[in-house]
């Protein structure tokens, strides 16, 4: 049982960090603040999560428990009402996304004569 | 492990705090602000644990509502005139 709840937790661990770096790669690469805020809104949660469900498992004390669901319902909650209100301000004030570039338009054309 | 994943999230804060510098927009800013205080709660809980202290668990409750309360307080004035006179300074 202790070896299982181990493994499970560096499973949980391990997920949680790939999608961190994979939010941090998307925050730096993308091309445009909307794709940006879809990189880092949809990992945030979801990497936040799994690193805290990982931490569950190493310790299975009665309040450390308690104190990592509130800290998991918080950042569920908390995350994607932030960006949903930054994606709305920024509309509201008509930062408008990229949504072709001329590079690409002359790669196609040069590629279909 | 819990080594492992701090490592990760240092390498992530840092790469939201390049976004800060770079990034080009306004909302740019913000959204690595707010990716850098999500990662911030992360660090302080796996902190706890790899210094075997789990207490630390209250101040990453208490990080967590700083941070919604200071992204939602700076986009509560989106609607002001400081806003727009960025943009009209930008064209």
């Amino acid at each position: 049982m202790d070896t299982l709840m181990d493994i499970s937790s560096v499973l949980f661990l391990l997920t949680g960090s790939f999608l961190c770096i994979s939010g941090g790669v998307g925050i730096l690469r993308f091309p445009d603040f909307y794709t940006r805020l879809h990189a880092v809104g949809v990992t945030d949660t979801l990497a936040t999560a799994m690193i805290l469900i990982g931490l569950m498992l190493q310790n299975p004390d009665g309040l450390v428990i308690v104190k990592l669901v509130i800290v998991l319902l918080m950042t569920l909650f908390i995350n994607p009402t932030a960006s949903h209100a930054l994606a709305q301000a920024a509309m509201n004030n008509d930062l408008m996304p990229v949504l072709d570039r001329k590079e690409d338009n002359k790669k196609v054309k040069s590629s279909n004569p | 492990m819990l080594i492992a994943a701090t490592i990760a999230i240092l390498v992530v804060m840092v790469m939201a705090i390049t976004r800060g510098i770079v990034g080009p927009t306004f909302y740019d800013r913000i959204l690595a602000v707010n990716m850098f205080g999500t990662k911030t709660v992360l660090l302080i809980s796996l902190l706890g644990f790899v210094m075997g202290r789990p207490e630390f668990l209250d101040i990453a409750i208490v990080y967590a509502l700083i941070n919604f309360i200071s992204v939602i307080g700076v986009l509560r004035y989106s609607d002001s005139s400081v806003f727009k006179l960025r943009k009209q300074q930008k064209k």
